[in-house]
């Protein structure tokens, strides 16, 4: 291999600017995505279980389309077709505040959304339903029973999967670049235009995502352990 | 909303796009059928390896998953793009270069599923094996892998949808698969709504009969 490596590159110039820009598009992306993600998981996951059909249907129908369609398909949808469908005044707006960085959150989070909602329903579907039942016989009403018996484990038991999910969301957020989003992996690539050193910006592209993961990965691996109920959840890895 | 624009490209977005039958390399099909068999092999080599006794091999197969699970997939195929032209020395087809980023990134996660099938077999099976004089590698390959495959195959079809649906990224550098196509015809036509939407579906098909064909497995092997 003959290649001259200059790691200087990464401090000189504009490239830590750069970096930082696309860490923080990245870190916005992903933030406002994870909102949807969470609001549509945890809206979809309930409608599944109501007693009205249509409605059932209509949230398996979003899950089921929206998981088993890639990523980048999504991110030209709701980049290209969905702004001419918008009135008017709502699509100057989109055109004038961001478009690539709104479509990319709406991509992302829908997207994420549904596979949140699969998350959120084993979670839920993981617990007996002979808990909410003692907890009425002993005179909880259902308010009280979802809040004092079934989140609390339910919320255990969606952390590891609902961390990795995000984790995903998170390492996800790089699709974006497809449409121009200046993200991280958008940036690195600018870099290695720059500077012709492809190297060294993927290094430095690929060291922040994968701190960025670890570190969250183990924050929230703490937090399991913290909260763990002894003998109710066996410390499984999170596949 | 005109989709004659599909039925006037379904012959390049099929055969060219889905199947790779056409004037250039490509097609969804071509791309994941062999990543999903390369990278299932490599991921029970990965897998095996992360419960192995030795330091040696358990080390680096654990820092290989807990690497490729901390990095985007397009971060990978970027990588792959720019090295190996360098340490070869000659331009690789973009047809190589994907192939070899999903292989390597999706044998990371097949090797998660393998461990975790491996580890949900009883102890009690490799004890009775070992008392019956079977050796260490007789064991794994007739008595645990069988039976882990079985208790694999739920999370293993899921991986399989997972790397199915990363394949649209080969699109990123320019091999003309399912994604390209629909972009190609795009960029002439300017329909984005039919034609995006109209391979979400394929995409959907294919996905969603994977997962039915996993159900029926499922229950037939159960």
């Amino acid at each position: 291999m003959n290649y001259a490596f200059k790691w200087s590159v990464l401090w000189s110039g504009q490239s830590g600017a750069w970096l930082l820009q696309g860490l923080i598009t990245t870190l916005e992306l992903s933030a406002v995505a994870w909102l949807i993600a969470v609001a549509l998981g945890i809206l979809s996951g309930a409608l599944r279980t109501v007693p009205f059909r249509p409605l059932r249907w209509l949230a398996t129908f979003y899950v089921e389309f929206f998981r088993n369609v890639p990523l980048l398909v999504w991110m030209f949808f709701w980049y290209f077709a969905v702004p001419p469908l918008l009135p008017r005044p709502a699509q100057d707006w989109v055109f004038n505040h961001g478009a690539e960085f709104w479509a990319g959150t709406a991509a992302l989070g829908v997207y994420h959304g549904a596979r949140m909602s699969e998350v959120i329903r084993s979670g839920i579907g993981a617990i007996p339903r002979t808990q909410f039942e003692a907890s009425v016989a002993m005179g909880l009403t259902t308010f009280q029973a979802y809040r004092l018996v079934i989140l609390p484990v339910a919320l255990r038991l969606i952390v590891p999967p609902g961390t990795n999910e995000s984790l995903n969301l998170l390492k996800n957020s790089s699709v974006a670049l497809t449409i121009s989003v200046a993200e991280l992996t958008f940036q690195t690539r600018q870099i290695e235009t720059y500077t012709a050193k492809a190297i060294e910006a993927l290094t430095a592209g690929t060291l922040i995502y994968l701190v960025l993961c670890l570190s969250i990965a183990t924050i929230m691996a703490r937090v399991e352990r913290a909260y763990a109920i002894p003998g109710l959840i066996s410390r499984t890895q999170a596949g | 909303m005109d989709f004659s624009v599909v039925a006037d490209n379904f012959k390049f977005l099929i055969l060219q796009g889905l199947i790779g039958i056409g004037p250039f390399i490509g097609g969804t099909l071509r791309l994941a059928i062999p990543a999903i068999i390369l990278g299932f092999l490599l991921g029970i080599a990965v897998g095996l390896a992360r419960l192995a006794q030795a330091a040696w091999i358990r080390v680096p197969a654990t820092m290989y998953v807990e690497f490729f699970r901390g990095v985007p997939l397009v971060m990978v195929i970027f990588w792959i793009w720019f090295i190996i032209p360098q340490l070869l020395r000659l331009p690789i087809p973009e047809y190589g270069v994907a192939l070899t980023a999903f292989v390597i990134f999706e044998a990371a996660y097949f090797g998660e599923i393998v461990r975790a099938g491996v580890q949900s077999v009883a102890r009690g099976q490799v004890e009775a094996a070992t008392a019956l004089g079977m050796t260490a590698t007789k064991t794994m390959a007739y008595v645990v892998l069988p039976q882990a495959l079985k208790n694999m195959v739920p999370s293993l079809v899921t991986q399989m949808i997972v790397l199915f649906k990363d394949t649209s990224l080969a699109s990123i550098i320019g091999y003309v698969d399912l994604t390209k196509a629909a972009q190609i015809v795009n960029n002439r036509e300017i329909r984005p709504f039919e034609l995006y939407l109209f391979i979400a579906v394929v995409y959907f098909l294919c996905t969603y009969s994977m997962s039915l064909l996993a159900r029926r497995l499922e229950r037939r092997t159960a």
